[in-house]
């Protein structure tokens, strides 16, 4: 058994302490919001918050995070209100096919936490999510968006 | 008269269960799917719910091309419906079939969702008003031309009396549909041709968008799966019981001849014990296949006396023989993968008289038919449920995946089994790219006229190994896309007295593929490279060379034009920038685009693309805005990194770290021009990504005099001696 708190609620999963992160959220706990993608932190479409750092799920064994905190995209937002960056990612109609989005947005809010007004700079150095459909641009706008929110 | 699966993902169940938060969601069934729902359906595409909830039926499968929010567009604009009512979903497939194709074609590949079917399902939205008035109009006993019909409410003004389509669906649902359907002028629409928010945004910002690899059955079981990695390779023995007394595994299952599948209580169990499974494989005669071998098939196809003539005018040996001036260069394309961002995967649940699956798929109708066939049962036994696909380019097209998980799940009568692929699975066994090679010889007169073209391709043929019956005598008519004499798909632009464009095909062990642009991709650079290359070694420049040639085509040279004036080519470029420019036609519209790079010490920066688009109508401008700008990182994706390579018979690249992609921090700012002529019907989500590369490469030579003749850039140094 394995604690896990996982946007704010305390999970004992039955896994191997090796196991990682990303599949004790998808296939134990039973978060699918957080998606898998390459499986060697590549791709960043497994991305979650681990006390509040952005961090590639699929290349973090549960064993490590057992006294973290532990955000998910389902987690993000507060009290039903969505995150700012989420009302962003709306407003600028940015998903295409979504399989990456759930990622980019964890990503993003994590720099928006450590650089309340990043400049494009910042955003190619943080944003480093692999979206085949290509919405890089609107990520880009939203992301400026959500910071002048 | 009225079966539809209610697939609306947005009405999820969340539950909590003893052990822990459990999500789930609605998932539709074979019986349910052909139980009558209470909502009334007016006809095939258009359902009314009594509270003003109209639901339209979208047969194409969306996958971030946007084809779900404009084929609704489409359809509300003649439906004349309240747009913020607006919901959708997908009939499946076996409906289809059961209902004599009354939604035709499920297919959803070529740019064609709304190009193809634009015409019927506006005429379903009309069809659906028209009995909705004639609804009112009987209830009121008035004629029906004295009721009009606007943002779902009914008006009979002479009596002032209104109703709304909610309240008169029930009684249009059961009128005949009308013969004659006029449809609205495109000049008058207020839904289509207008810049909407797509209508699946939500649930892809806070995770609960369901996909595929996201189902969860009750009792369902999961497979990790590994087919042979030399390309027709047979699967000679495997040791299961090396595995299944590990956690959670449930066995190991062989899939047809080349493949095995370790099954598990989840995918992270099923994949780790496959990874420790002992497989032996007769490797077969591919195992000798190499990058190597394959490139000198293709060397050879370049100068071969025989090949398939895509477009010939004149006499274009004669007229080389006797050129003036010659100038001939010599380009490749390798294999590159899809890498949708979501792995292959599908659900199967098989029982002794039905098979069910839910899967992402291109191609409803087709997936049908493979879990038909590998089930051994009827068509009308078996369903297929669509889900959103996270990417699909082109290769989810194919329905191999959905034959497999069949084959498993047809091992295990009445567990529903869930097949994921992993990254490593799918980069090695996708439907690549073709790869192909491609001589081109021009020639001038003394005043500098391009007076002749030989265009040679040798490579492999898409339709040879996919749809051998599409065939044209042995030709494969899709590799000449863009470079047709007059097809209304794509054609080529510049007129030549003497041209020859010729295809010697070549296929190879490696499977090729549909892909995202596909062939028009590799032809723009050969053709649009190579226009660049005679403009330079004529002294002429690369805008006016094209543009005289262009003359005879002017939707072709006005995208050009479009491109050049934003880009503000002619005027000197800011220091250190360098422009590049080209043009093409594909999936029936026209293209343009012109990159700003600068390269420093080696290293290229692309600073802007302007990109133009004629796809005849613009059903969402800003949808087309974000497609355009997406081509451009799948489009330069390929031609920076884009590379697969063979050695013994098998993919070597893996994953994302040795198949790399474009990110963020090298993505250029792209200007869309979205320039309709409101004449003919184009498609959005592939045509511009054979300008993207060209366009570049030709910045790159005017920045370092360096031409980019194999693709990718990535194997090629830019630094200046």
């Amino acid at each position: 058994m394995v604690s896990l708190n996982i946007n704010g609620k305390a999970h004992e999963v039955d896994v191997d302490p090796d196991t990682p992160l990303l599949w004790a959220i998808r296939e134990w706990v039973g978060l699918t919001g957080t998606k898998y993608g390459c499986g060697i932190a590549q791709c960043g479409a497994c991305t979650v918050h681990i006390d509040g750092v952005a961090t590639r799920s699929c290349s973090v064994p549960v064993s490590a995070v057992t006294g973290n905190q532990i955000t998910t995209i389902e987690g993000l937002a507060q009290n039903g209100v969505p995150h700012p960056v989420q009302k962003a990612w709306a407003d600028n109609d940015v998903p295409q096919c979504g399989y990456c989005q759930s990622g980019m947005i964890m990503a993003a809010a994590a720099l928006l936490k450590e650089k309340p007004k990043p400049s494009d700079a910042d955003i190619d150095a943080a944003m480093t999510n692999i979206c085949r459909c290509g919405t890089y641009q609107q990520v880009r706008a939203a992301i400026h968006a959500a910071a002048t929110a | 008269m009225n079966y539809m699966p209610r697939l609306d993902r947005r009405a999820f169940l969340v539950s909590s269960a003893a052990a822990g938060l459990t999500v789930g969601f609605h998932i539709p069934f074979f019986d349910e799917a052909r139980a009558e729902s209470t909502p009334p359906e007016i006809n095939a595409w258009v359902v009314v719910k009594p509270d003003d909830t109209i639901v339209i039926r979208i047969a194409r499968s969306e996958m971030g091309q946007g084809t779900r929010t404009g084929l609704a567009q489409l359809v509300a604009e003649e439906l004349q419906c309240d747009w913020s009512k607006v919901t959708t979903e997908y009939p499946t497939p076996g409906m289809n079939v059961a209902r004599n194709r009354v939604w035709q074609n499920f297919s959803t590949g070529g740019s064609r969702g709304i190009r193809d079917s634009n015409e019927y399902v506006r005429k379903g939205g009309a069809a659906a008003r028209m009995m909705l008035l004639q609804a009112a109009a009987n209830a009121w006993n008035v004629p029906t031309s004295e009721c009009t019909a606007a943002n779902s409410v009914i008006t009979h003004k002479a009596s002032g009396r209104t109703t709304t389509y909610g309240q008169v669906a029930d009684a249009a649902g059961k009128l005949e549909a009308p013969k004659d359907v006029a449809l609205k002028n495109p000049k008058d629409w207020t839904i289509a041709g207008k810049p909407l928010k797509r209508l699946d945004t939500l649930p892809k910002t806070n995770g609960t968008q369901l996909y595929g690899l996201d189902i969860k059955l009750p009792g369902m079981v999961v497979a990790a799966i590994k087919e042979s990695p030399v390309w027709g390779g047979k699967v000679k023995s495997f040791d299961a019981s090396k595995v299944t007394g590990k956690p959670g595994i449930k066995g190991v299952v062989q899939v047809g001849d080349n493949g095995v599948a370790v099954i598990g209580n989840t995918f992270y169990q099923a994949k780790t014990a496959l990874a420790d499974l002992p497989i032996e494989w007769d490797d077969g005669d591919n195992v000798k296949v190499s990058s190597a071998t394959i490139a000198a098939m293709l060397k050879e196809g370049l100068d071969a006396q025989t090949a398939f003539v895509g477009n010939q005018k004149g006499d274009a040996k004669a007229a080389l023989a006797s050129a003036a001036k010659k100038v001939e260069a010599v380009y490749s394309y390798p294999f590159q993968a899809h890498a949708t961002m979501e792995p292959m995967n599908a659900t199967a649940l098989y029982t002794s008289d039905k098979c069910q699956v839910w899967c992402p798929t291109q191609n409803g109708e087709a997936a049908l038919a493979a879990c038909a066939e590998a089930a051994g049962l009827p068509v009308k036994q078996c369903d297929v449920f669509k889900y959103d696909l996270g990417g699909g380019f082109g290769r989810r097209g194919m329905s191999d995946y959905v034959r497999q998980v069949v084959l498993i799940a047809k091992q295990m009568p009445g567990t529903p089994v869930k097949m994921v692929w992993s990254r490593e699975e799918d980069m090695t066994h996708d439907f690549y790219h073709p790869i192909t090679q491609c001589k081109l010889t021009a020639g001038f007169d003394n005043a500098g006229n391009l007076t002749a073209l030989h265009m040679r391709i040798s490579g492999q043929s898409i339709l040879s190994y996919v749809f051998p019956a599409n065939l044209q005598n042995g030709m494969d008519p899709a590799v000449f896309q863009g470079l047709t004499p007059n097809s209304p798909e794509g054609h080529f632009g510049y007129s030549i007295p003497n041209l020859l464009i010729d295809h010697a095909m070549r296929n190879t062990a490696v499977r090729p593929g549909f892909w995202r642009g596909v062939n028009t991709n590799h032809n723009a650079i050969y053709v649009e490279c190579f226009m660049d290359e005679l403009a330079h070694a004529t002294g002429q420049d690369p805008l006016a060379f094209r543009q005289k040639l262009l003359a005879d085509h002017p939707k072709h040279l006005a995208v050009l034009n479009a491109v050049a004036d934003r880009v503000g080519w002619g005027k000197p470029p800011p220091p250190g920038i360098h422009r590049g420019l080209s043009q093409f036609m594909g999936y029936g519209s026209y293209v343009a685009a012109a990159a700003e790079v600068s390269v420093t010490d080696g290293r290229l920066k692309i600073h802007r693309i302007v990109a133009a688009t004629n796809s005849g109508h613009a059903v969402n401008p800003a949808q087309i805005e974000r497609q355009v700008a997406g081509s451009f990182v799948y489009g330069l994706s390929a031609a920076l990194y884009g590379e697969c390579t063979v050695k013994d018979g098998r993919m070597e690249q893996e994953n994302f770290d040795s198949y790399d992609v474009m990110r963020m921090d090298e993505m250029p700012k792209v200007e869309t021009i979205v320039m309709p002529s409101y004449d003919f019907w184009g498609g959005v989500g592939e045509p511009t990504i054979a300008v993207a590369a060209p366009a570049v490469f030709n910045a790159i030579f005017a920045a370092t005099g360096k031409r980019i003749r194999e693709i990718p850039l990535k194997n090629h140094d830019l630094r200046t001696a």
